[in-house]
Formats: C-alpha cells, structure tokens, sequence
C-alpha cells in the first residue's frame, strides 16, 4: 500500500485535472488517479481537429490551468504542459474499482489490484461510462482497441471486431471500404442493433464485404509474428475453436454507466432513471461524507463549469470559504430586484414570495435564478401574446397581471405567488392566453428547459399539477365553475402518462372519465371492416371520451398516445354530475356527441368503399402518424402529383442558408402522394434539445426551433433527433447569394459558391423556418407548382381526412 | 388548405385577370372603326401592340425569378401569372395584328409567340400530367434506389456467369456491361433501349437446348431469375428517365425561343417605327 494522501481526485478530466492542479499548487498532498494511458480521455475522443468552445462566454474561468477555446489538440497540448509544470502527481492506467471507507479514511481500490488511502476523494469521472474491455489474456495488446477514431486510417488489413452491436456493425461497415473485416457475435444471429445496420450488415454479408462468425465466444488474443499478422485470435466457434490472424483487434463491448460504479461507492442517487445524477448537497458533497463530485457527474455539462468546480471543491475541502463563481452575475441579475440589498437577502425575498420555489435547497435556487430574468413590466404592458409559441414560464413575485382569453367574459387576475405560462411549458404548444401585466409588477421570467428540469423536484411537479389541473378544466371546458365545484372535480381527477401507441381506452371499455389532453396527441379510432381506422387526431388542448358519458354506453372508440402524452382524467360520475347542474356544458358535450357520430358514420362508409373500389387499405392518417406528425408543429410535405422535381426548394434552402440546404427532398417516407422529405418538424417538446451542453437550441414565438451561435458542434442533437434532419457542417462565411448581376449573365448554376469566405468550425444545422425572412419559408416559396406546404398537423390531417374521398389517390392537390 | 394547381392559383386570380384584358381588347377590337382596315398602325393597333410589348418583358422576368430566390413572393404565383398573361398576349397579338399576315419579321416575330404558346402548354400539360405518373412508377423508392439494385445484380450476374459456357456467359456479361438507362435526348424520351443486351440476355437464357450439366442449369436458372428482376427494374428506371425528360426538354425550347422571339419583336419595332 502506498503513502496515505491527504486528496485522491479519480477522473483526469476538466473538473479533476483542475482540481489536482489546484491542490498541487496549494502545496496539498494529493493524487490524481486517471484510468486512460493520458488525460483528458473525453476530449481525446472527440473528433479530430476538433475546435473546443469555452462556453458560457460570461463565466469567468477560475482554475490554475488555462482554458481558452481552440483546436483540441491546442488545448491538449497546454494541460500536459501545465500539469507537468506545477508538480500534479498524476497515475495514468489507473483506473478505481472500487472506493469504501469515509471521511477521513477512505480506501481506493486500482484495476490492479493495488489499494490507495486517502482523506477526501474528489469524483470527477465524468458522463462517459467506463468502456468494458475484453477481460481475457491478451486484452492490452499493441493493436487491440476499444474505440476507431478514423476508420481510413487503416488500410489493407485483415481487422477482427467482437462484438455485433451498433457501435460494432459500424465500426465494422466503416473498416470494409479498406480492410478485410470478421465481425464476431456472441449470438446466434445478428440482433442488437438498429434497423439501418442491421440492413446493412446484411447486405455487405451477401456480398462478401464483411465476415461474420456467429455464436462465437473469443478467449484470448496472442501475439506473434506469423506471416505479416501480429495477432491471433482464439476463438470458440459452433464448429471449434479458430485461430483468427488478423492484423488488428477492435472490441466494442459497450460502456458501463458510473452511475452503477457510484452506487458500489455508497452515493445515492434522487431517482431510479439509469441517467439520473447522484443527490449533492450545496456544496457539490454526495451522500458519502468526504466524498465530492464534480464536473459532468454533477449536472455541469461544460468544460469551464467542470474545471471550476474543480478548483472550489479542493478549496472547500481544505475549509476555505467560496464565493460562489457566478456570485456577481446573480447579483448583476437581481439588480432589478426593487428590494435588493445583497444576493443572500434577495434570494431569501423570493423564496418567501413564491410558495411554488419553497421546497427548493439554495444552490437550485441558485440556478434558477441565474438561468431566469427578472422583469419589472410597466402597468399595460403585455407579457406575453395568445398564440404565441411558449419559451418561458413566469412566477409574479409582486404586483399582478391580468390573463385574457377571447372566448372569456371576464379577464383572470393573477396576484403574487402565482405562475402563469405552465400551459405551454406543459404541452409545447402556442400560448392560450394574452397576459397583461398590472401596476408595480414584478415577474421572474425562467425558461422552459431550466423548467423542465425542476420538475423532477417532487414539490415544484405536485404545485405545477395541482394549478394546473384547475386551469385546465376551466381552459377545456370552457366553464367558470364555482369553488366548491371546482374542488369537487380537481380532487377527483388524475394526471396519466402514456408512452407512444398506448392505449387510453379501447372501443368497448366501460367509461372511467373524461380525458383532457394537456401534453402530446392522440388518435382516435374504431374497428372497421376488421380493420382499426383512425377517425380523428386530437393534440393538447382539447379532450376527448365525452362520447360515453353522454350516451352512457361503452367506450365509442380507441384512443392511442401518438407521442409520449399526458391526460388529466376526470372522473366520470363527477363530470356527469357537473354536467346535470350546467345545461351549457350539457349542450356542448351533446353536440360533439352528434359531430363525432356523423364524422365517424362518414368514416366508416368510405373506409369500407376505399378498400372495395381500389383495393388499397392505407390509411393515411395512421401513416402519418406513424412518422412521427403527431408530434410535429410545422412540417414540410411535398404533393407528389404536383412535384415536378426541380429541386427549387433545396436550391432555394441553399441561397438562404450560406450555400447548404437544410431540406433533402428525396430523402424520407412517402404514402401514395404525400413525400415527407427530411426537414425539421419543429417538434412540440424537441428532441434535438434533450441534451445541448451549450443550450444553443431554442424556439422562438413564432415557434422556429433554432441553433444559435453557441453551438460547439458535438453532434448531441443530431443523435437526438429521430427525424435525422440535422447536420453537422461547416458553415461558409463567404457565402453570398448570387447576384441578379450574376444571375442573368454569370455562368452555372445559381449556389454553389465557391467558398472563399473562410468557414467556420463545424456546427449543426437545420432548418429555422427561415425566421429571418418576413415572407417565410423560401422552400415553399421557391416551389414553382405549389407542390411543397409547411402545414400544422391539425390542418393537414383534417385535409387529409377528407380527401380520403376523393376518388384518386390521396394527394394534396386540388 | 386545398391545394391549387398552376391553372387555379389563388382562386384564379390570374385567369380572371387575363381574361379581363383579353375581353376588353376584343370588345375594343370588335367597336373600333378604323377608316382603314384594322392594323397595327391604327392607334388601337398600337396600344394593342405596346400593351402586349410590355406582356412580354412581363414573361421574360420570370427567367430571372426562376433563378433568384432572395427576395419575398411566391414563384407559384409568378408561374401562374406567366401562363395565364402568356395565352392573353398571343390573343392581343393577333389581334394587334389585325390578321395581317405575310412573309415578313412582324409575322416571324409573331409565329415565334405562338411557338412559344405551344411549348408553354405542353409545359404546363406535363406539369399536370407527368408528377403523378413518376409516383406511380416509382413509389417509395428513388431513382438512385434502382440504379442501386441494378448494379448489386449486375454484380451477382457476373458472378454466376463465370460457371455457364462461353457463348451463354458472354450474352450475360453483355447484359451486365453494355445495358443503359438514360442516352441522348431522344433515346431518353422513348424510354427504351433498342436492343437491350438484358432484354436478349433474358431471351437467350429462356431458350433451352445449351448442354449444361447440373451444376450449370442451377446457375443459369438464377441467372434467369436475375435477369428477369433487373428487366423489370430497368424498365422503371428507364420510364422515370422519360418522364423527367419530359418534364424538363420542353424548357430547352421555350427559353431559346424567348430570346428569338424578343430579338425577332425588336426587328419587328425597329422596322415599323423605321419604315412609318
Ligand atoms: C463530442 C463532444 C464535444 C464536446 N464539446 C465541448 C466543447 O466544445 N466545449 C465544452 O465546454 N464542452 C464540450 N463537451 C462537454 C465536455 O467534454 C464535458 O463537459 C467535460 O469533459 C466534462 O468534464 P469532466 O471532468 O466532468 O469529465 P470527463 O472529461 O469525462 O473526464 C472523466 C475522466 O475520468 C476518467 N475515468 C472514468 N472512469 C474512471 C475510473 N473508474 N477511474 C479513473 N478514471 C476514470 C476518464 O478516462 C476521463 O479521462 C463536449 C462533449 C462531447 C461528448
Ligand atoms: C411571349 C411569350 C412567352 C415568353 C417570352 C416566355 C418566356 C419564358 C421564360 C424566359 C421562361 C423561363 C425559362 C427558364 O427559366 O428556363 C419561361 C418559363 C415557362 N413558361 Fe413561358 N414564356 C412565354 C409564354 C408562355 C406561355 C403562353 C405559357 C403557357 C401557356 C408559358 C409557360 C411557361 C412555363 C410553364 C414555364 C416554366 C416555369 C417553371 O418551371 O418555373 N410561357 N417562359
Ligand atoms: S423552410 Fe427555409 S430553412 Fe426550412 S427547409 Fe425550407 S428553405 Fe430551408
Ligand atoms: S431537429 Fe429533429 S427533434 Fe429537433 S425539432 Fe426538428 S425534427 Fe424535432
């Protein structure tokens, strides 16, 4: 066992690279364990030449390493020769195992089997997960990987990849174009992995391209020079075991996630999601007394935001008081603040003035605050429109305003310790009301993805409900109830969440209540001919199985979550009860009764006439759904019978966005006239948000969801994204549309330009809707025959609905 | 959120508006009492000939919208305008005219308008036409999607043709080598290849008779089976070449032609105003 250090820092990344440095310069004994053979093992797999982003621009970097943005074999090369200057004790090809023990005496256990002790720990292994490696004799070889960084860059040879996942298959395919490469599966036939590779590791079998050997188990991988091949590999195949030789060894076993590494050191996580980050106390310390975690681990996805945790965690654990970093931006934030004497004062104000902010511990107070703007609207001043698209949630601290919806009588006051704005945060949806803000207003404005966040803070989730549920009802419903009536139903109602394509209740069900869709979007249909037809599409807003409770019968129809949806369910007897007391609602329900019975009649006849005259069973509306349109808020459509394929759009997309377009007409799904080309959808809850380090994604009023300069180009969101439309690429700064001058004499095609403006890192693009023109999109524009449309679900499949009939194939021409 | 066609646009607007100037030059035509007969000398002549002059820069500009998408509007509205004004300027020229037709470059210039008629309606025919037949013809999948499966059973072609006996391997490697989709204008427009190498290879391999052993006929049985699938592909991929020739060679006439037509209507001016 080797000498007790007073700090062991695990993780050589941002956040424990700075921290080792800063206890080094502290003159702190420590250790700084790195499992990699070098540091910085996540910026080290980022693509090459990749150009670092030092982000949030505002945050000033504290750490006695320098971190500017750059090229990351820059930045690389500056922390090697930092570290090595200021006296770090650094072990690479140290990776822990396992940590027991607490404050004062910790005990650290290396893959080598050797165990180290220390005082403190600081965790800092970041949100990669630990690559499984291949655990046999052999599995350190020169020419035995676990990653490709750059499949071209081999050349001529004979390559063995175990494991057939996506991660494997693609590694595999990437090797052909060069290499002879055998995949090896554990399982009989090739099946963990997506559909596309599947296709194409399929494909590239029949042609002999690629080698499988199914149902084979490697046991070891042995050196030696036997006929050009430095490698052999044992394999234990149906047939027996096989020596492969083979020139390399690339194993892509997958990663296990920390959080399973964290749990066996003893830290406690708040929930069970396998992504979840553990539980900290305001001082980045986990549940393990002395142990302290920082960087991505702990909810900081950034290289400066880990680098400066880093440095404050050591500076804590030696008992120095920290200001926190971003002290004096809260404070600049909360100058508006009328009552503002210090930060301290002014936070505590606010947590007394909003009951929904309670339950919050003072870091996230913290960060919601420095995430959110505070506002002081003059008296009039409108805060937000109807129908504008929902970016932010608002808590009224002091003052009022006033919510006006047109088809209301009376306008709503809303008083201190309110929120507004939870509808849209909620359903992804255009705003439902004009607010207005009263006399000496003032109003924190926190965006939707700080939120989004929050409301995974049981108490901020259950208040969120409780309001909301009451809102709902008198938003959907479209009745002022009295209080007691009110109470009587929000009581009796639930909140219910579906998966995509579950079922809410199926035609034939008893009633239970009354459905109001708050989030996502839902079918509705019956069984036709043997077949389930889609009558109607319903999206956040409006409700649905009020059919039963006014005939009293079973369910009329199916319901089905087109997205992930989220129902607020009403009890039955309440609702009808409520019903019997006001003959208006009565009168509405009855007469949606009667529309729907007629719309689902009409259904039905063509439903049975479509298959019988053409034979052609496709059912429009259940195909869109199928890709994805339900959860759609602008899509672009091309009407094949009017598509001269000219391709003026994608030129058009091109002129306006620095010479590359955003929209690939071919590509993507088609039913009988109507092509989906991939474009954005501009999602109602964008997946491409989900995971931006920088949150460089946003979506404006007039719901464009757009990529701001911010972007450091990782690729997140282009994973995220389910529709494949964004791409990461190199923007041309040159780019200028052609000239008329050009136009009318210049030779060649319109884009095209040469680049000459010198282009910047890559980013990722996509299609913003052309925000920045006021006659909108240029693609449906550019259209010469008005085959391309950018429509609203809701409108197209009403549209579509109709044309069902129209005695051609569907097709959106008139 | 019905969709209109070229013809309908924005509740043919532009056909009412076309056909507003059309009658008013045909009921001023009809009223008007020249003390000679009607000819493009008369004033109504020469308002006719100016307003369908300034018609045809109308017409020409949309070569420039076509090709320069910054601006605000909507090319479909543009296309459309350009149709509807296209027909009432040739009847506004015949009628500037006045039927005065002779072997001269006023009569060229206005044979080259009419040129430009037929061209711009079988344009506009094709345009109706010809989008719904490519869906038909291809689907779901793309043009680039067959040429993909051609040439992946060209590959096993090749492969199973190296068993067969020289004279049958060589029918199929001309099958694989020398088939084509696409050509000159002409051939592209027909949709066919004379003579298609696969189309004999087909045949050929159909006939029995060759002294294979067993071996051979399972290869020639696949060939067959081969070949077959790629005729059939072939034969779509050759439509689709066809319909988009027609979609787009009539443009290579129409636009030529409004050049000529406009230095033809410049003769045309030059001379009257020269020889007034
Ligand atoms: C493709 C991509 C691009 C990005 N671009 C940027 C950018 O431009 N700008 C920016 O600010 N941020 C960027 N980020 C985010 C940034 O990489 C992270 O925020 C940052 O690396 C987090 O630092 P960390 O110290 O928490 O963890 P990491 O950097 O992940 O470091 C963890 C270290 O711990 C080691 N380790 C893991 N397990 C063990 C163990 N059991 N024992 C010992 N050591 C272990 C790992 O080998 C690794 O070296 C990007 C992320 C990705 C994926
Ligand atoms: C004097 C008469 C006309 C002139 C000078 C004229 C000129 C032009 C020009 C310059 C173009 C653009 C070609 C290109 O960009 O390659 C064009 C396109 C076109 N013209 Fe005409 N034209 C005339 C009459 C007509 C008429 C009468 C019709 C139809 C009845 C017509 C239908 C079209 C169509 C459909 C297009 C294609 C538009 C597109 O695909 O974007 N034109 N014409
Ligand atoms: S809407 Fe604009 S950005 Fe989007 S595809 Fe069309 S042209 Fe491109
Ligand atoms: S990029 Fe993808 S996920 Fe994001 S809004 Fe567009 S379609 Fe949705």
């Amino acid at each position: 066992m080797s000498e007790p250090v007073t700090i062991a820092i695990i993780g050589a990344g941002p956040g424990g690279l700075s921290a080792a440095a800063r206890a080094a310069a502290l003159g702190v004994s420590h250790v700084l364990l790195e499992a990699a053979p070098h540091i910085a093992n996540t910026l080290r797999r980022y693509p090459r030449a990749k150009h670092v982003m030092a982000e949030p621009a505002a945050l000033p970097l504290r750490s006695p390493l320098s971190f500017a943005a750059g090229p990351r074999e820059t930045v690389l090369d500056t922390w090697d020769d930092e570290l090595r200057r200021c006296g770090v004790k650094l072990r690479v090809d140290a990776r822990v195992t396992a940590i027991d023990g607490t404050r004062g005496a910790f005990r650290i256990a290396l893959a080598s089997g050797e165990t180290l002790t220390a005082a403190f720990v600081v965790l800092a292994i970041g949100l990669q997960g630990n690559i499984r490696r291949l655990g046999m004799a052999g599995e350190s070889l020169p020419g035995v990987q676990y990653q490709l960084d750059d499949p071209d860059e081999y050349q001529d040879e004979t390559i063995v990849v175990i494991g057939a996942g996506d991660a494997g298959i693609e590694n595999a395919m990437a090797l052909t174009r060069h290499n002879e490469v055998i995949l090896i599966n554990r399982g009989e036939a090739i099946v963990e992995c997506a559909e596309g590779n599947f296709n194409a590791a399929m494909a590239a079998l029949e042609k002999g391209e690629l080698e499988c050997r199914h149902g084979t188990v490697v046991e070891a991988i042995e050196a030696g020079e036997a006929d050009g091949f430095p490698l052999r590999v044992i394999a234990n195949t149906p047939q027996g075991v096989e020596r492969i030789r083979c020139h390399r060894v690339i194993a892509r076993l997958g990663a296990d996630p920390p959080r399973q590494l964290m749990e066996s050191f003893g830290i406690a996580f708040p929930n069970a999601d396998l992504d979840a980050l553990p539980r900290l106390g305001a001082e980045g310390e986990s549940s393990v007394p002395g142990l302290f975690v920082v960087g991505a681990l702990a909810g900081c996805p950034l290289i400066k935001q880990a680098m400066n945790q880093g440095q404050d965690a050591i500076d804590r654990i030696l008992g120095s008081p920290v200001e926190p970093v971003d002290e004096p931006m809260l404070k600049a934030k909360l100058a508006g603040f009328r009552h503002a004497s210090s930060v301290a004062a002014s936070l505590l104000e606010i947590q007394r003035a909003l009951p929904l902010f309670a339950g919050l511990s003072a870091a996230q107070l913290r960060g919601v605050l420095l995430a959110s703007t505070v506002r002081a609207p003059r008296a009039g001043e409108v805060v937000f429109q109807r129908n504008d698209y929902s970016t932010s949630f608002y808590s009224i601290v002091e003052g009022d305003v006033s919510a006006h919806v047109p088809d209301w009588e009376t306008d709503i006051q809303l008083i201190a310790g309110d929120f507004f704005g939870e509808m849209g945060l909620i359903s992804g949806r255009r705003r439902s009301a004009t607010i207005t803000a009263g006399e000496n207003c003032t109003l924190i404005e926190t965006p939707r993805r700080t939120m989004l966040k929050l409301l995974s803070v049981e108490s901020v989730r259950r208040r969120i409900d409780q309001v909301a549920i009451r809102r709902a009802i008198h938003r959907y419903i479209g009745l002022f109830l009295e209080e007691h009536e009110l109470d009587h139903l929000a009581r009796s109602a639930r909140i219910e969440r579906y998966e995509a394509g579950a079922v809410l209740f199926r035609e034939g069900d008893e009633a239970d209540g009354l459905y109001l869709i708050r989030r996502g979007s839902v079918t509705v249909s019956r069984m036709i001919g043997g077949r389930e037809v889609v009558l109607f599409y319903a999206a956040a807003g409006s409700y649905v199985g009020e059919m039963a409770l006014v005939s009293g019968k079973p369910r009329y129809a199916t319901v089905r979550a087109v997205g992930g949806s989220e129902v607020i369910v009403l009890d039955a007897a309440h609702v009808v009860w409520l019903a019997s007391r006001h003959p208006d609602m009565r009168r509405q329900m009855d007469e949606r009764y009667f529309d729907y019975m007629q719309a689902g009649e009409e259904e039905h006849r063509l439903a049975t006439e479509t298959d019988a005259a053409r034979g052609q069973p496709e059912n429009l509306v259940a195909f869109l759904m199928q890709q994805g349109i339900g959860e759609a808020t602008d899509v672009l459509l091309i009407d094949l019978s009017l598509c001269i394929r000219c391709d003026n759009c994608e030129t058009a997309c091109a002129e306006t966005h620095q010479g590359s377009s955003r929209l690939n007409r071919e590509a993507g799904p088609t039913l009988a006239n109507i092509h989906i080309p991939a474009s954005c959808r501009h999602c109602e809850h964008p997946h491409c948000m989900k995971d931006c380090p920088p949150d460089a994604i946003h979506r404006s009023v007039g719901g464009e969801v757009f990529i701001d300069d911010s972007c450091m180009g990782c690729g997140n969101c282009m994973t995220n994204c389910p529709y494949g439309v964004i791409r990461i690429a190199a923007v041309n700064l040159g780019y200028r549309p052609p000239s008329l001058w050009r136009t009318l004499f210049g030779s060649g095609t319109a884009s095209g330009t040469p680049p000459d403006g010198g282009c910047m890192p890559p980013k990722a693009v996509k299609c913003d809707m052309c925000k920045q023109l006021a006659a909108g999109p240029a693609c449906v524009r550019a259209c010469p025959t008005g085959a391309a449309l950018r429509v609203s679900p809701e409108a197209f499949l009403e549209y579509a609905r109709r044309k069902v009939d129209d005695g051609a194939r569907p097709s959106l021409a008139g | 959120m019905q969709r209109p066609t070229l013809l309908g646009f924005n509740r043919h607007r532009h056909l009412k508006a076309a056909g507003l100037l059309v009658a008013v030059a045909t009921l001023a035509y009809a009223l008007d009492r020249p003390p000679v007969p009607s000819y493009g000398g008369t004033w109504l002549g020469y308002a006719l000939g100016i307003v369908a002059a300034l018609l045809v820069l109308r017409q020409l500009w949309l070569g420039v919208r076509r090709r320069h998408h910054g601006g605000s509007g909507n090319l479909q509205d543009s296309v459309s305008a350009h149709v509807h004004f296209g027909a009432a300027l040739v009847v506004l020229a015949t009628l500037h005219s006045g039927f005065h037709l002779g072997w001269n470059v006023h009569t060229l210039a206005y044979l080259l308008l009419l040129a430009m008629l037929a061209s711009g309606v079988y344009g506009v025919f094709a345009y109706l036409r010809v989008p719904r037949q490519m869906t038909d013809n291809l689907g779901e999948e793309g043009f680039a999607d067959l040429l993909l499966k051609i040439a992946e059973l060209d590959e096993r072609a090749r492969a199973h043709a190296l068993y067969l006996p020289d004279e049958l391997g060589a029918v199929v490697m001309r099958a694989v080598t020398q088939t084509v989709v696409g050509g000159k204008v002409f051939r592209q427009m027909s949709g066919r290849q004379p003579d298609c190498p696969t189309r004999a290879a087909v045949r050929r391999l159909h006939e029995a008779g060759d002294p294979l052993d067993a071996a051979q006929s399972a290869h020639q049985r696949e060939l067959y089976s081969i070949m077959l699938r790629k005729e059939s592909l072939l034969i779509r991929a050759r439509r689709d070449v066809a319909f988009r020739a027609r979609l787009g060679f009539w443009l290579y006439l129409h636009a030529p032609l409004a050049v000529a037509s406009v230095a033809a209507l410049v003769a045309h001016i030059a001379a009257t105003l020269f020889y007034r």
